[in-house]
């Protein structure tokens, strides 16, 4: 596989050993987010207290881009307040879309290994789904959609 | 079954060559994609053009066109002239009784509707039912539930075994007094099944219910004879044909076509209009309302000579060859299981790998430069059957080869690797 596969070895660790995987007790905020496309399907719950997000847990049937994202993305929001989980979204959303300069000041640190699906344009939504429903799970929203999302003119529509 | 007679004359004349011989007139065949030399297998979705066809478009924009069926002038003659050859070469392509039986429309998703429309708004009634198949793509689902919407008719769907054949007594216990239409794909495009249609359309006929088949995904694999079928509408699309985007053909029996009602209201589908009264054409033209894409319906025409050179029986026989190599060869690899393991099917291998998902196959089968479809392939019902959220689908045309197998093959060997 050549180096600029978006398969590399840190997202095939993650989608082979998802962090913060399978159900949270005393959840507080819950989403589940789906891509009717290719049938992702991430269920997320949180327990924030006050601004904090003190816990976060997924699980789903996906695609590893997908399971790999919402992975990193608990373990990263895990303990940040609300504000630094939306910064990151906005800023993730950017990124997999081309809108963000990487060598320009951010937040998203190793999370920036999903800069290439910005290449892939039929995969954007598997990346940026996991963040998707977290916004949600914060508004309280209880399921989002890939196909009401604002990014999703970004995917082709596949056709038979 | 046409593919056993094709099977027959394969002893006969070898067909191994026939890839090697046709696929230089495909210009697109020789571009790479990531530093990889391309290897289409996306053929159901769309089939590439040959350099005869290309030519075909570009000497018409440039000396033939005008509108057609208007003026008087030589430009309007001509192209009124190629458009209606282009018809009857798709007529004698399917073995049609008349030229006015051929429709030319968008697509196949256009003629199903154009069905919907003309004859299920007419003549079918609160209470009645529509039968259709677990196997069908969603283009011969949806309009069909609009309809029942509409009317208050029920949808009958006729199931599918694990080897995704359908289940004939099934369908014919789904007949009754209220049954007033079948909708009927002749190929699955998913799993690739041939479905038995003349038998089914046979039965349906002697309940005195008319039958569509949706022929999307068997035209450019089997030789369609309308009239030994003897079904009353058959639809199909000139793109994966060899032909064009935007173009396709509605067959129906002219008796029915007559007692349709029109779909689109326009230009060139009326005889007179006052304000007070329009009377329609004649078919064909009457369903065709508007200037219709003309250059398309040409290059449609040169397509199906390019296809009838070859032999629809040469190329379903050199395809069966194919698909029998990639069986063989993807059925040996551990952790890949085929969906769809019916005998009588055509080019078409949609398959799992354990433990990765068929969006992570296509991206990195692409990398390779293998082009494949991934997803629910507009099937969604099929999915559900077998409990399966997508499949990969490698579909095949003449103009493949074995080697391409390999490459495949090759692909999914590294894709375990990298997954492991």
């Amino acid at each position: 596989m050549n180096l600029k596969s978006i398969y590399q070895e840190v997202i095939l660790d993650h989608n082979r050993k998802p962090r913060n995987y399978g159900t949270l007790d005393n959840a507080n905020h819950h989403a589940v987010g789906h891509n009717p496309l290719c049938g992702d399907r991430i269920d997320l719950a949180l327990h924030v207290e006050g601004e904090h997000i003190n816990r976060i847990a997924f699980q789903g049937e996906s695609c590893a881009i997908c399971k790999a994202s919402a992975s990193m993305m608990t373990a990263t929001v895990k303990g940040k307040s609300r504000s630094e989980a939306e910064t990151l979204i906005t800023e993730f959303r950017e990124m997999v879309v081309g809108d963000l300069d990487l060598a320009g000041p951010h937040h998203l640190g190793r999370l920036a290994v999903f800069a290439g699906v910005r290449d892939l344009p039929t995969r954007v939504k598997c990346a940026i789904l996991p963040w998707h429903t977290l916004q949600a799970a914060l508004n309280s929203d209880a399921i989002v959609s890939t196909e009401t999302a604002e990014d999703s003119i970004h995917t082709a529509n596949s056709k038979a | 079954m046409k593919i056993v007679d094709a099977l027959l004359d394969m002893n006969t004349s070898p067909t191994s060559e026939l890839a090697a011989r046709y696929r230089a007139d495909f210009p697109i065949l020789n571009l790479k994609v990531n530093d990889k030399p391309l290897v289409y297998l996306d053929n159901a979705a769309s089939s590439q053009m040959p350099q005869s066809v290309i030519d075909r478009l570009i000497r018409y924009q440039t000396t033939q066109h005008a509108n057609i069926h208007r003026a008087v002038h030589y430009l309007s003659e001509i192209a009124t002239r190629e458009y209606e050859t282009a018809r009857r070469t798709l007529q004698h392509f399917i073995n049609a009784r008349e030229d006015r039986e051929i429709i030319f429309t968008s697509g196949t998703t256009d003629a199903i509707n154009l069905v919907m429309h003309g004859y299920g708004r007419k003549f079918i009634q609160s209470g009645d039912e529509i039968i259709l198949t677990n196997l069908e793509h969603h283009s011969n689902i949806v309009p069909w539930q609009m309809l029942a919407e509409e009317k208050g008719a029920t949808i009958r769907v006729v199931p599918i075994n694990d080897a995704g054949e359908l289940l004939i007594d099934e369908y014919e216990k789904l007949f009754n007094p209220r049954t007033r239409f079948v909708a009927l794909t002749h190929v699955s495009n998913a799993l690739g099944t041939i479905n038995p249609i003349k038998n089914m359309i046979a039965f349906a006929h002697r309940q005195g219910v008319p039958v569509l088949i949706d022929g999307a995904q068997a035209a450019p694999h089997i030789k369609v004879d309308v009239q030994d079928l003897d079904c009353d509408f058959y639809a199909f699309s000139a793109h994966k044909l060899c032909g064009p985007t935007g173009i396709g053909v509605l067959y129906g029996k002219a008796k029915l076509l007559e007692s349709m009602q029109p779909f689109k209201g326009g230009g060139d589908m009326i005889a007179s209009v006052t304000f007070e009264k329009t009377t329609y054409n004649t078919i064909p033209y009457k369903f065709e309302a508007g200037t219709p894409p003309i250059a398309a319906a040409i290059g449609f025409g040169a397509a199906i000579e390019y296809l009838s050179k070859i032999g629809l029986d040469a190329i379903a026989a050199y395809e069966h060859e194919l698909i029998n190599y990639a069986t063989e060869q993807i059925i040996t690899i551990p952790g890949v299981h085929i969906i769809g393991n019916t005998r009588t099917k055509v080019a078409v291998l949609s398959f799992i790998i354990d433990g990765v998902h068929p969006h992570d196959v296509g991206t990195l089968l692409n990398q390779e430069g293998i082009a494949v479809r991934t997803g629910h392939h507009c099937a969604q019902p099929i999915m559900q059957r077998f409990k399966i959220p997508a499949t990969s689908r490698a579909s095949f045309a003449f103009y493949n080869t074995k080697a391409e197998v390999d490459t495949l093959v090759e692909g999914i060997h590294s894709i375990q690797k990298v997954f492991s």
